[in-house]
């Protein structure tokens, strides 16, 4: 029973590696798609956002995210801005 | 391709894009007989017939070999383009063999296309590569930029190993399928016979005993419309199994 289970878990361990490259590729091939639809001057806009609100007010630099989605008849820009609990009070 | 092409009468020409990498001749068997390149074609330095290399076991069959230079810039858009249409007007078949990567050369090669093979082997890194190559080719190639028809797109899966995706080790052509969507030109076995081929300089279609050549074979004969059944897909005792019970 034991080296039943052995050949058992490795043919289960082997069959993972040719699954595991699939969903990762899925994954990551969804993504690189969704990148390569978005306008080229997404990166630039967020750093410019956040330069000028780090003007004002002390925020960290992932404070600002873009997300850049497309429907069938539209685009959406979401712009999603964290202000710090004490931010321009101080 | 090209000489599986060439094979069926068909006035082909390869061209070597690996600028500074220059390997196609070898692989043709013809490193010896290089004396004008494709830069100095475009610079006007040698005339098409200088550096075209007749293949001496296909009459059909020329090669044009990529330049040694470093320089990457020495395939300017104009250059290819006008090499290329000078090719045009005599030959049926222009096939483009491109560096891998997202260089210059490969650029240049994917540029003035109708349609595009990718290659691509079982491997995570290849098949995302491939991803990345079709996102250039559909939006970077001239047919892109001037709105024309898209590029006809095919998938060449090379390093086959059927017993090892019996086995879960290696993706199947469904799993590659799944993600690309391409349409298949044909698989590769990985096999003895390529570099067999590439060591002695004779393309590996050549050898039609093999089951590389075979493969190769029936790509062409894929690309060129013809119907066939994909072969090398099942490992050589399941292939019958399955046939008989499950298929």
């Amino acid at each position: 029973m034991g080296l039943l289970d052995y050949f058992r878990s490795a043919a289960g361990a082997q069959k993972g590696s040719a699954s595991v490259a699939k969903e990762r590729l899925q994954i990551l091939v969804a993504h690189d798609r969704a990148a390569r639809d978005r306008p080229s001057y997404l990166p630039k806009l967020q750093q410019e956002i956040l330069a000028v609100i780090r003007k004002y007010v002390e925020v960290d630099t992932d404070a600002v995210s873009v997300t850049y989605e497309q429907e069938e008849t539209h685009e959406i820009l979401e712009l999603n801005i964290v202000l710090p609990d004490s931010a321009g009070r101080s | 391709m090209a000489m599986g092409l060439a094979q069926r009468g068909h006035r082909t020409v390869v061209i070597d894009f690996d600028v500074g990498l220059r390997n196609l001749d070898l692989i043709m068997g013809c490193e010896r007989r290089v004396v004008y390149d494709f830069a100095n074609v475009i610079n006007g330095e040698a005339n098409l017939n200088q550096a075209l290399i007749r293949d001496k076991r296909c009459e059909h069959l020329y090669v044009l070999p990529a330049s040694q230079t470093r320089d990457k810039e020495a395939l300017t858009q104009e250059g290819v383009a006008r090499v290329l249409g000078e090719l045009d007007t005599s030959y049926d078949y222009i096939v483009c063999d491109s560096p891998a990567g997202i260089e210059h050369g490969a650029l240049m090669a994917m540029f003035f296309a109708d349609d595009a093979v990718v290659v691509t082997n079982p491997e995570v890194s290849s098949v995302r590569d491939s991803d990345r190559m079709l996102g250039i080719l559909a939006s970077k190639s001239r047919r892109a930029l001037e709105n024309q028809e898209p590029i006809r797109e095919f998938l060449l899966l090379t390093r086959y190993s059927p017993e090892r995706v019996a086995r879960g080790e290696m993706l199947g052509v469904d799993d590659v399928q799944e993600i690309l969507s391409l349409n298949l030109l044909s698989v590769i076995p990985e096999s003895q016979a390529v570099l067999n081929a590439s060591n002695a300089g004779i393309p590996v279609i050549l050898d039609n005993g093999s089951d590389a050549g075979q493969a190769y074979a029936d790509m062409v004969a894929r690309y060129l419309g013809e119907e066939r059944p994909m072969r090398f897909l099942d490992t050589e005792r399941k292939g019958l199994f399955s046939k008989l019970f499950g298929g």
